[in-house]
Protein backbone atom coordinates (compact mmCIF):
# COMPACT_ATOMS: atom_id res chain seq x y z
CA UNK A 1 0.00 0.00 0.00
CA UNK A 2 1.43 3.35 -1.03
CA UNK A 3 1.67 6.10 1.58
CA UNK A 4 -0.15 8.89 -0.25
CA UNK A 5 0.38 11.74 2.19
CA UNK A 6 3.84 12.61 0.81
CA UNK A 7 2.60 12.47 -2.75
CA UNK A 8 -0.44 14.59 -1.99
CA UNK A 9 1.93 17.08 -0.34
CA UNK A 10 3.89 17.20 -3.59
CA UNK A 11 0.73 17.93 -5.54
CA UNK A 12 -0.23 20.66 -3.07
CA UNK A 13 3.18 22.28 -3.58
CA UNK A 14 2.37 22.21 -7.29
CA UNK A 15 -1.02 23.74 -6.55
CA UNK A 16 0.78 26.66 -4.95
CA UNK A 17 2.81 27.22 -8.12
CA UNK A 18 -0.36 27.02 -10.23
CA UNK A 19 -1.98 29.57 -7.92
CA UNK A 20 1.02 31.89 -8.20
CA UNK A 21 1.00 31.62 -11.98
CA UNK A 22 -2.72 32.28 -12.13
CA UNK A 23 -2.65 35.32 -9.86
CA UNK A 24 0.44 36.93 -11.40
CA UNK A 25 -0.54 35.97 -14.94
CA UNK A 26 -4.01 37.47 -14.43
CA UNK A 27 -2.51 40.66 -13.02
CA UNK A 28 -0.32 41.05 -16.10
CA UNK A 29 -3.25 40.11 -18.35
CA UNK A 30 -5.45 42.84 -16.84
CA UNK A 31 -2.74 45.45 -17.34
CA UNK A 32 -2.18 44.34 -20.96
CA UNK A 33 -5.94 44.15 -21.60
CA UNK A 34 -6.44 47.78 -20.56
CA UNK A 35 -3.31 49.04 -22.31
CA UNK A 36 -4.11 47.33 -25.60
CA UNK A 37 -7.89 47.68 -25.32
CA UNK A 38 -7.71 51.43 -24.78
CA UNK A 39 -4.90 51.59 -27.33
CA UNK A 40 -7.28 50.21 -29.93
CA UNK A 41 -9.70 53.09 -29.41
CA UNK A 42 -6.94 55.70 -29.31
CA UNK A 43 -7.16 58.56 -31.75
CA UNK A 44 -3.48 58.11 -32.58
CA UNK A 45 -2.97 55.81 -35.51
CA UNK A 46 0.45 54.56 -34.30
CA UNK A 47 -1.02 53.49 -30.95
CA UNK A 48 -3.92 51.72 -32.67
CA UNK A 49 -1.56 49.84 -34.99
CA UNK A 50 0.68 48.81 -32.10
CA UNK A 51 -2.26 47.57 -30.02
CA UNK A 52 -3.81 45.71 -32.96
CA UNK A 53 -0.51 44.03 -33.82
CA UNK A 54 -0.08 42.84 -30.25
CA UNK A 55 -3.62 41.49 -30.06
CA UNK A 56 -3.55 39.73 -33.43
CA UNK A 57 -0.15 38.19 -32.77
CA UNK A 58 -0.92 36.79 -29.33
CA UNK A 59 -4.41 35.62 -30.25
CA UNK A 60 -3.22 34.16 -33.50
CA UNK A 61 -0.39 31.97 -32.24
CA UNK A 62 -0.60 29.20 -29.68
CA UNK A 63 0.25 29.71 -26.03
CA UNK A 64 2.47 26.65 -26.27
CA UNK A 65 4.65 28.22 -28.97
CA UNK A 66 4.68 31.57 -27.18
CA UNK A 67 5.89 29.90 -24.00
CA UNK A 68 8.74 28.15 -25.81
CA UNK A 69 9.77 31.40 -27.43
CA UNK A 70 9.78 33.25 -24.13
CA UNK A 71 11.71 30.52 -22.33
CA UNK A 72 14.03 29.04 -24.94
CA UNK A 73 14.46 31.75 -27.60
CA UNK A 74 14.61 34.97 -25.57
CA UNK A 75 17.89 33.85 -23.90
CA UNK A 76 19.55 34.13 -27.32
CA UNK A 77 18.51 37.81 -27.28
CA UNK A 78 20.16 38.13 -23.88
CA UNK A 79 16.97 37.87 -21.82
CA UNK A 80 16.99 34.88 -19.52
CA UNK A 81 13.88 34.31 -17.45
CA UNK A 82 13.16 31.82 -14.69
CA UNK A 83 10.47 29.27 -15.58
CA UNK A 84 7.99 31.12 -13.35
CA UNK A 85 8.77 34.48 -14.96
CA UNK A 86 8.51 32.97 -18.43
CA UNK A 87 5.21 31.33 -17.52
CA UNK A 88 3.72 34.53 -16.12
CA UNK A 89 4.91 36.53 -19.12
CA UNK A 90 3.55 34.11 -21.73
CA UNK A 91 0.22 33.58 -19.96
CA UNK A 92 -0.26 37.28 -19.18
CA UNK A 93 0.51 38.40 -22.73
CA UNK A 94 -1.65 35.69 -24.26
CA UNK A 95 -4.74 36.17 -22.12
CA UNK A 96 -4.22 39.95 -22.12
CA UNK A 97 -4.74 39.93 -25.90
CA UNK A 98 -8.17 38.35 -25.46
CA UNK A 99 -8.93 40.72 -22.60
CA UNK A 100 -8.04 43.72 -24.75
CA UNK A 101 -10.92 42.96 -27.08
CA UNK A 102 -13.21 42.69 -24.06
CA UNK A 103 -12.10 46.13 -22.86
CA UNK A 104 -12.55 47.63 -26.32
CA UNK A 105 -16.00 46.08 -26.74
CA UNK A 106 -17.19 47.32 -23.35
CA UNK A 107 -15.86 50.84 -23.92
CA UNK A 108 -17.55 50.93 -27.33
CA UNK A 109 -20.78 49.73 -25.78
CA UNK A 110 -21.11 52.89 -23.72
CA UNK A 111 -23.22 54.96 -26.04
CA UNK A 112 -22.63 58.13 -27.97
CA UNK A 113 -25.00 59.97 -25.67
CA UNK A 114 -22.70 59.58 -22.68
CA UNK A 115 -19.73 60.81 -24.71
CA UNK A 116 -21.70 63.79 -25.94
CA UNK A 117 -22.72 64.66 -22.39
CA UNK A 118 -19.02 64.67 -21.50
CA UNK A 119 -18.21 67.04 -24.37
CA UNK A 120 -21.09 69.33 -23.42
CA UNK A 121 -19.72 69.38 -19.87
CA UNK A 122 -16.29 70.21 -21.27
CA UNK A 123 -14.50 67.16 -19.85
CA UNK A 124 -11.26 66.20 -21.57
CA UNK A 125 -11.13 62.83 -23.32
CA UNK A 126 -9.09 61.41 -20.46
CA UNK A 127 -11.50 62.71 -17.82
CA UNK A 128 -14.47 61.34 -19.74
CA UNK A 129 -12.83 57.93 -20.03
CA UNK A 130 -11.84 57.77 -16.38
CA UNK A 131 -14.90 59.23 -14.69
CA UNK A 132 -17.73 58.36 -17.06
CA UNK A 133 -16.94 55.67 -19.63
CA UNK A 134 -14.77 53.17 -17.72
CA UNK A 135 -16.92 53.04 -14.56
CA UNK A 136 -19.86 52.08 -16.77
CA UNK A 137 -17.83 49.76 -19.00
CA UNK A 138 -16.27 47.79 -16.15
CA UNK A 139 -19.44 45.88 -15.19
CA UNK A 140 -19.75 44.82 -18.84
CA UNK A 141 -16.21 43.45 -18.86
CA UNK A 142 -16.37 41.35 -15.71
CA UNK A 143 -18.31 38.28 -16.94
CA UNK A 144 -15.89 37.80 -19.85
CA UNK A 145 -12.89 38.59 -17.66
CA UNK A 146 -14.08 35.76 -15.42
CA UNK A 147 -14.04 33.41 -18.41
CA UNK A 148 -10.56 34.60 -19.34
CA UNK A 149 -9.23 34.10 -15.82
CA UNK A 150 -10.50 30.53 -15.75
CA UNK A 151 -8.97 29.91 -19.18
CA UNK A 152 -5.71 31.27 -17.82
CA UNK A 153 -5.88 28.96 -14.81
CA UNK A 154 -6.30 25.96 -17.08
CA UNK A 155 -3.63 27.31 -19.42
CA UNK A 156 -1.09 27.18 -16.60
CA UNK A 157 -0.82 23.43 -17.19
CA UNK A 158 1.29 24.05 -20.31
CA UNK A 159 4.11 25.52 -18.20
CA UNK A 160 4.90 22.00 -17.01
CA UNK A 161 6.51 21.71 -20.46
CA UNK A 162 9.25 24.15 -19.47
CA UNK A 163 9.89 22.12 -16.31
CA UNK A 164 7.99 24.42 -13.98
CA UNK A 165 6.69 22.29 -11.11
CA UNK A 166 3.05 23.26 -11.29
CA UNK A 167 0.16 21.05 -10.29
CA UNK A 168 0.02 19.11 -13.57
CA UNK A 169 3.78 18.57 -13.53
CA UNK A 170 3.64 17.19 -9.99
CA UNK A 171 0.73 14.91 -10.86
CA UNK A 172 2.84 13.41 -13.62
CA UNK A 173 5.73 12.94 -11.21
CA UNK A 174 3.44 11.15 -8.77
CA UNK A 175 2.01 9.03 -11.56
CA UNK A 176 5.49 8.01 -12.69
CA UNK A 177 6.59 7.11 -9.18
CA UNK A 178 3.47 5.27 -8.00
CA UNK A 179 2.10 3.87 -11.22
CA UNK A 180 -1.31 5.19 -10.26
CA UNK A 181 -3.02 7.55 -12.64
CA UNK A 182 -6.37 7.73 -10.90
CA UNK A 183 -5.33 9.21 -7.55
CA UNK A 184 -3.04 12.08 -8.70
CA UNK A 185 -5.25 13.07 -11.61
CA UNK A 186 -8.44 12.85 -9.59
CA UNK A 187 -6.76 15.08 -7.00
CA UNK A 188 -5.74 17.77 -9.48
CA UNK A 189 -9.14 17.55 -11.20
CA UNK A 190 -10.78 18.52 -7.95
CA UNK A 191 -8.14 21.17 -7.20
CA UNK A 192 -8.49 22.82 -10.64
CA UNK A 193 -12.25 22.80 -10.23
CA UNK A 194 -12.06 24.38 -6.77
CA UNK A 195 -9.72 27.10 -8.02
CA UNK A 196 -12.03 27.86 -10.95
CA UNK A 197 -14.94 27.97 -8.54
CA UNK A 198 -13.04 30.44 -6.36
CA UNK A 199 -12.43 32.65 -9.41
CA UNK A 200 -16.05 32.66 -10.54
CA UNK A 201 -17.34 33.24 -7.02
CA UNK A 202 -15.07 36.21 -6.41
CA UNK A 203 -15.85 37.66 -9.85
CA UNK A 204 -19.57 37.45 -9.11
CA UNK A 205 -18.97 39.27 -5.86
CA UNK A 206 -16.97 41.93 -7.70
CA UNK A 207 -19.71 42.26 -10.29
CA UNK A 208 -22.31 42.86 -7.61
CA UNK A 209 -20.06 45.51 -6.09
CA UNK A 210 -19.43 47.51 -9.26
CA UNK A 211 -23.02 47.38 -10.48
CA UNK A 212 -24.32 48.60 -7.16
CA UNK A 213 -26.43 51.69 -7.74
CA UNK A 214 -26.88 51.14 -11.45
CA UNK A 215 -30.09 49.24 -10.75
CA UNK A 216 -31.36 52.18 -8.76
CA UNK A 217 -30.47 51.03 -5.25
CA UNK A 218 -27.79 53.02 -3.51
CA UNK A 219 -26.32 51.44 -0.41
CA UNK B 1 -27.55 97.54 -30.64
CA UNK B 2 -25.24 95.13 -28.82
CA UNK B 3 -22.81 92.97 -30.76
CA UNK B 4 -24.16 89.47 -31.39
CA UNK B 5 -22.95 86.77 -28.98
CA UNK B 6 -23.24 84.16 -31.73
CA UNK B 7 -22.54 84.86 -35.37
CA UNK B 8 -23.04 82.01 -37.80
CA UNK B 9 -21.64 82.73 -41.21
CA UNK B 10 -22.47 80.64 -44.24
CA UNK B 11 -22.36 77.26 -42.46
CA UNK B 12 -22.61 74.09 -44.50
CA UNK B 13 -23.03 70.63 -43.01
CA UNK B 14 -23.01 67.50 -45.12
CA UNK B 15 -23.29 63.86 -44.15
CA UNK B 16 -21.92 62.12 -47.23
CA UNK B 17 -24.19 63.08 -50.09
CA UNK B 18 -26.83 64.53 -47.74
CA UNK B 19 -26.71 68.28 -47.18
CA UNK B 20 -28.24 69.10 -43.81
CA UNK B 21 -27.34 72.77 -43.61
CA UNK B 22 -26.90 74.74 -46.78
CA UNK B 23 -25.06 78.03 -46.43
CA UNK B 24 -26.84 79.04 -43.24
CA UNK B 25 -26.19 82.40 -41.62
CA UNK B 26 -27.75 83.82 -38.47
CA UNK B 27 -26.97 85.95 -35.46
CA UNK B 28 -28.03 85.76 -31.84
CA UNK B 29 -27.93 88.72 -29.46
CA UNK B 30 -26.70 88.43 -25.86
CA UNK B 31 -29.56 87.41 -23.59
CA UNK B 32 -31.84 86.61 -26.47
CA UNK B 33 -34.29 83.71 -26.17
CA UNK B 34 -34.50 82.03 -29.53
CA UNK B 35 -36.80 79.19 -30.58
CA UNK B 36 -35.92 77.06 -33.59
CA UNK B 37 -38.91 75.30 -35.08
CA UNK B 38 -39.53 73.28 -38.19
CA UNK B 39 -40.16 69.79 -39.50
CA UNK B 40 -37.81 67.01 -38.46
CA UNK B 41 -34.72 66.80 -40.62
CA UNK B 42 -34.80 70.54 -41.23
CA UNK B 43 -31.40 71.06 -39.57
CA UNK B 44 -32.48 72.84 -36.40
CA UNK B 45 -31.01 70.25 -34.02
CA UNK B 46 -27.85 70.13 -36.13
CA UNK B 47 -27.33 73.85 -35.47
CA UNK B 48 -27.36 73.22 -31.70
CA UNK B 49 -25.06 70.22 -32.05
CA UNK B 50 -22.63 72.27 -34.13
CA UNK B 51 -22.64 75.05 -31.54
CA UNK B 52 -21.84 72.45 -28.84
CA UNK B 53 -18.98 71.14 -31.05
CA UNK B 54 -20.57 67.70 -31.21
CA UNK B 55 -20.32 67.79 -34.99
CA UNK B 56 -17.77 69.03 -37.45
CA UNK B 57 -18.71 71.54 -40.10
CA UNK B 58 -18.22 71.16 -43.82
CA UNK B 59 -17.79 74.87 -44.44
CA UNK B 60 -18.31 78.35 -43.01
CA UNK B 61 -17.43 80.08 -39.77
CA UNK B 62 -18.96 80.52 -36.34
CA UNK B 63 -18.06 83.23 -33.87
CA UNK B 64 -18.98 83.08 -30.20
CA UNK B 65 -18.32 86.28 -28.28
CA UNK B 66 -16.10 87.43 -31.09
CA UNK B 67 -13.90 84.31 -31.07
CA UNK B 68 -13.94 81.67 -33.77
CA UNK B 69 -15.50 78.40 -32.57
CA UNK B 70 -14.10 75.87 -35.03
CA UNK B 71 -11.03 77.86 -36.03
CA UNK B 72 -8.26 79.70 -34.30
CA UNK B 73 -5.85 82.33 -35.52
CA UNK B 74 -2.32 81.14 -36.13
CA UNK B 75 0.40 83.17 -37.88
CA UNK B 76 -2.17 85.57 -39.25
CA UNK B 77 -4.52 82.99 -40.78
CA UNK B 78 -7.32 80.81 -39.45
CA UNK B 79 -6.56 77.14 -38.84
CA UNK B 80 -8.85 74.38 -37.48
CA UNK B 81 -9.19 74.65 -33.70
CA UNK B 82 -7.17 72.32 -31.49
CA UNK B 83 -8.48 70.62 -28.35
CA UNK B 84 -7.40 73.40 -26.05
CA UNK B 85 -9.16 76.04 -28.12
CA UNK B 86 -12.36 73.98 -28.25
CA UNK B 87 -12.12 73.43 -24.51
CA UNK B 88 -11.89 77.17 -23.92
CA UNK B 89 -14.81 77.91 -26.23
CA UNK B 90 -17.02 75.21 -24.68
CA UNK B 91 -16.82 77.00 -21.34
CA UNK B 92 -19.24 79.54 -22.75
CA UNK B 93 -21.82 77.00 -23.87
CA UNK B 94 -23.99 74.41 -22.13
CA UNK B 95 -26.46 71.93 -23.54
CA UNK B 96 -29.47 69.94 -22.37
CA UNK B 97 -30.32 66.85 -24.40
CA UNK B 98 -33.55 65.22 -25.44
CA UNK B 99 -32.62 62.02 -23.62
CA UNK B 100 -31.09 63.73 -20.54
CA UNK B 101 -27.79 61.80 -20.84
CA UNK B 102 -27.27 61.74 -17.07
CA UNK B 103 -24.41 59.60 -15.78
CA UNK B 104 -26.26 56.51 -14.51
CA UNK B 105 -23.44 55.42 -12.18
CA UNK B 106 -23.40 58.67 -10.23
CA UNK B 107 -25.95 60.07 -7.82
CA UNK B 108 -27.79 63.28 -8.67
CA UNK B 109 -25.42 65.44 -6.64
CA UNK B 110 -22.31 63.88 -8.24
CA UNK B 111 -23.82 64.36 -11.70
CA UNK B 112 -23.99 68.08 -10.99
CA UNK B 113 -20.61 68.48 -9.25
CA UNK B 114 -18.45 66.32 -11.55
CA UNK B 115 -17.78 68.84 -14.31
CA UNK B 116 -17.14 71.93 -12.13
CA UNK B 117 -14.68 69.92 -10.03
CA UNK B 118 -12.88 68.45 -13.04
CA UNK B 119 -12.93 71.34 -15.50
CA UNK B 120 -12.78 74.35 -13.21
CA UNK B 121 -10.97 72.90 -10.24
CA UNK B 122 -13.78 73.87 -7.88
CA UNK B 123 -13.32 72.35 -4.43
CA UNK B 124 -15.74 69.59 -3.48
CA UNK B 125 -17.46 71.54 -0.71
CA UNK B 126 -17.99 74.61 -2.90
CA UNK B 127 -19.18 72.49 -5.83
CA UNK B 128 -21.68 70.71 -3.61
CA UNK B 129 -22.97 73.94 -2.13
CA UNK B 130 -23.55 75.38 -5.60
CA UNK B 131 -25.09 72.08 -6.77
CA UNK B 132 -27.55 72.11 -3.89
CA UNK B 133 -28.59 75.67 -4.77
CA UNK B 134 -29.18 74.61 -8.36
CA UNK B 135 -31.04 71.45 -7.35
CA UNK B 136 -33.15 73.59 -5.06
CA UNK B 137 -33.87 75.91 -7.98
CA UNK B 138 -35.13 73.00 -10.10
CA UNK B 139 -37.06 71.64 -7.10
CA UNK B 140 -35.00 68.50 -6.52
CA UNK B 141 -32.85 69.26 -3.47
CA UNK B 142 -34.41 66.26 -1.70
CA UNK B 143 -33.25 63.92 -4.50
CA UNK B 144 -29.54 64.82 -4.26
CA UNK B 145 -28.50 61.36 -3.05
CA UNK B 146 -30.76 59.43 -5.43
CA UNK B 147 -29.48 57.61 -8.48
CA UNK B 148 -30.80 58.73 -11.88
CA UNK B 149 -32.60 55.40 -12.34
CA UNK B 150 -34.80 56.29 -9.37
CA UNK B 151 -36.10 59.49 -10.98
CA UNK B 152 -38.95 60.17 -13.38
CA UNK B 153 -38.16 61.55 -16.83
CA UNK B 154 -39.14 65.05 -15.81
CA UNK B 155 -36.93 64.88 -12.75
CA UNK B 156 -34.02 63.56 -14.81
CA UNK B 157 -34.36 66.43 -17.23
CA UNK B 158 -34.42 68.95 -14.38
CA UNK B 159 -31.22 67.40 -13.01
CA UNK B 160 -29.69 67.67 -16.49
CA UNK B 161 -30.57 71.38 -16.54
CA UNK B 162 -28.97 71.87 -13.11
CA UNK B 163 -25.91 69.96 -14.31
CA UNK B 164 -25.48 72.22 -17.33
CA UNK B 165 -26.04 75.35 -15.23
CA UNK B 166 -23.36 74.32 -12.75
CA UNK B 167 -20.72 75.41 -15.28
CA UNK B 168 -22.35 78.86 -15.55
CA UNK B 169 -22.44 78.98 -19.35
CA UNK B 170 -23.39 82.20 -21.10
CA UNK B 171 -25.29 80.31 -23.76
CA UNK B 172 -27.64 77.40 -23.10
CA UNK B 173 -28.83 75.05 -25.81
CA UNK B 174 -32.03 73.07 -25.26
CA UNK B 175 -32.48 70.26 -27.76
CA UNK B 176 -36.10 69.03 -27.72
CA UNK B 177 -35.84 68.73 -23.96
CA UNK B 178 -39.46 67.68 -23.47
CA UNK B 179 -39.84 65.37 -26.47
CA UNK B 180 -38.92 62.21 -24.57
CA UNK B 181 -41.21 62.96 -21.63
CA UNK B 182 -44.66 61.67 -20.79
CA UNK B 183 -47.15 64.49 -21.42
CA UNK B 184 -47.89 65.02 -17.73
CA UNK B 185 -44.19 65.60 -16.99
CA UNK B 186 -43.61 68.24 -19.67
CA UNK B 187 -44.88 71.16 -17.64
CA UNK B 188 -42.46 70.73 -14.71
CA UNK B 189 -39.52 71.03 -17.11
CA UNK B 190 -41.01 74.00 -18.94
CA UNK B 191 -41.59 75.74 -15.60
CA UNK B 192 -37.91 75.46 -14.77
CA UNK B 193 -37.05 76.97 -18.13
CA UNK B 194 -39.52 79.83 -17.65
CA UNK B 195 -37.88 80.51 -14.30
CA UNK B 196 -34.44 80.50 -15.91
CA UNK B 197 -35.56 82.90 -18.62
CA UNK B 198 -37.04 85.23 -16.02
CA UNK B 199 -34.18 85.13 -13.52
CA UNK B 200 -31.06 85.05 -15.69
CA UNK B 201 -29.74 86.94 -18.68
CA UNK B 202 -28.41 83.78 -20.31
CA UNK B 203 -28.70 83.48 -24.05
CA UNK B 204 -30.99 80.53 -24.74
CA UNK B 205 -31.48 78.59 -27.95
CA UNK B 206 -34.34 76.18 -27.96
CA UNK B 207 -35.32 73.51 -30.45
CA UNK B 208 -38.85 72.48 -29.70
CA UNK B 209 -42.14 71.10 -30.93
CA UNK B 210 -44.00 72.78 -28.05
CA UNK B 211 -45.38 75.68 -30.08
CA UNK B 212 -47.29 77.21 -27.19
CA UNK B 213 -44.17 77.30 -25.08
CA UNK B 214 -42.07 78.67 -27.94
CA UNK B 215 -44.62 81.44 -28.41
CA UNK B 216 -44.53 82.53 -24.75
CA UNK B 217 -40.83 81.92 -24.17
CA UNK B 218 -38.99 83.21 -27.20
CA UNK B 219 -38.07 86.72 -28.24
CA UNK B 220 -37.68 85.49 -31.79
CA UNK B 221 -38.72 82.41 -33.74
CA UNK B 222 -36.73 80.86 -36.56
CA UNK B 223 -38.59 78.54 -38.88
CA UNK B 224 -36.29 76.00 -40.51
CA UNK B 225 -36.93 73.85 -43.53
CA UNK B 226 -34.45 71.81 -45.55
CA UNK B 227 -31.36 73.31 -43.96
CA UNK B 228 -32.39 76.92 -44.42
CA UNK B 229 -34.17 79.57 -42.39
CA UNK B 230 -37.40 80.05 -44.28
CA UNK B 231 -38.89 82.68 -42.04
CA UNK B 232 -38.06 84.48 -38.83
CA UNK B 233 -39.73 87.02 -36.64
CA UNK B 234 -41.46 87.78 -33.39
CA UNK B 235 -43.62 84.93 -32.05
CA UNK B 236 -46.87 86.72 -32.84
CA UNK B 237 -45.85 87.38 -36.43
CA UNK B 238 -44.78 83.78 -37.03
CA UNK B 239 -47.68 82.09 -35.31
CA UNK B 240 -50.52 84.50 -36.19
CA UNK B 241 -49.46 85.76 -39.61
CA UNK B 242 -46.84 83.52 -41.18
CA UNK B 243 -45.83 84.96 -44.53
CA UNK B 244 -44.26 81.94 -46.13
CA UNK B 245 -46.40 79.14 -47.44
CA UNK B 246 -44.12 76.47 -45.95
CA UNK B 247 -44.44 78.01 -42.50
CA UNK B 248 -48.22 78.08 -42.88
CA UNK B 249 -48.33 74.43 -43.94
CA UNK B 250 -46.11 73.38 -41.06
CA UNK B 251 -48.14 75.24 -38.46
CA UNK B 252 -51.41 73.88 -39.87
CA UNK B 253 -50.08 70.34 -39.51
CA UNK B 254 -48.87 70.98 -35.97
CA UNK B 255 -52.23 72.42 -34.96
CA UNK B 256 -54.06 69.54 -36.62
CA UNK B 257 -51.91 67.20 -34.51
CA UNK B 258 -53.37 68.84 -31.42
CA UNK B 259 -50.69 71.23 -30.30
CA UNK B 260 -51.78 74.50 -28.77
CA UNK B 261 -50.41 77.70 -30.25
Amino acid sequence: MTDWSGYIGLILQGALVTLQLTVMGSALAVVMAFLAGLGRVSRFMAVRVLATTYIEFFRGTSIFVQLFWVYFVLPFAGVTLSPLQAGVLALGLNVGAYGAEVVRGAVKAIGREQREACIALNLTRGQAMRHVILPQALPLMLPTFCNNAIELLKGTAVVSLISLTDMTFQAQVVRAQTGSTLIPFATILVLYFLMALAISTSMRWLERRVTRGLDGVRT
Amino acid sequence: MAAPIIRIDNITKRYGPLTVLDGLSMEVLPGEKLALIGPSGSGKTTILRILMTLETISGGHIEVEGDQLYHMPKNGSLVPADDRHLQRMREKIGMVFQHFNLFPHKCVLDNVTLAPMLTKGVAKAAAEKRAMELLDMVGLADKAKNMPAQLSGGQKQRVAIARALALSPKIMLFDEVTSALDPELVEEVLNVMRKLAAETDMTMLLVTHEMGFAHDFADRILFFDRGKIVEEGKPDEIFRNPRQERTQTFLRKIIAAGHRV
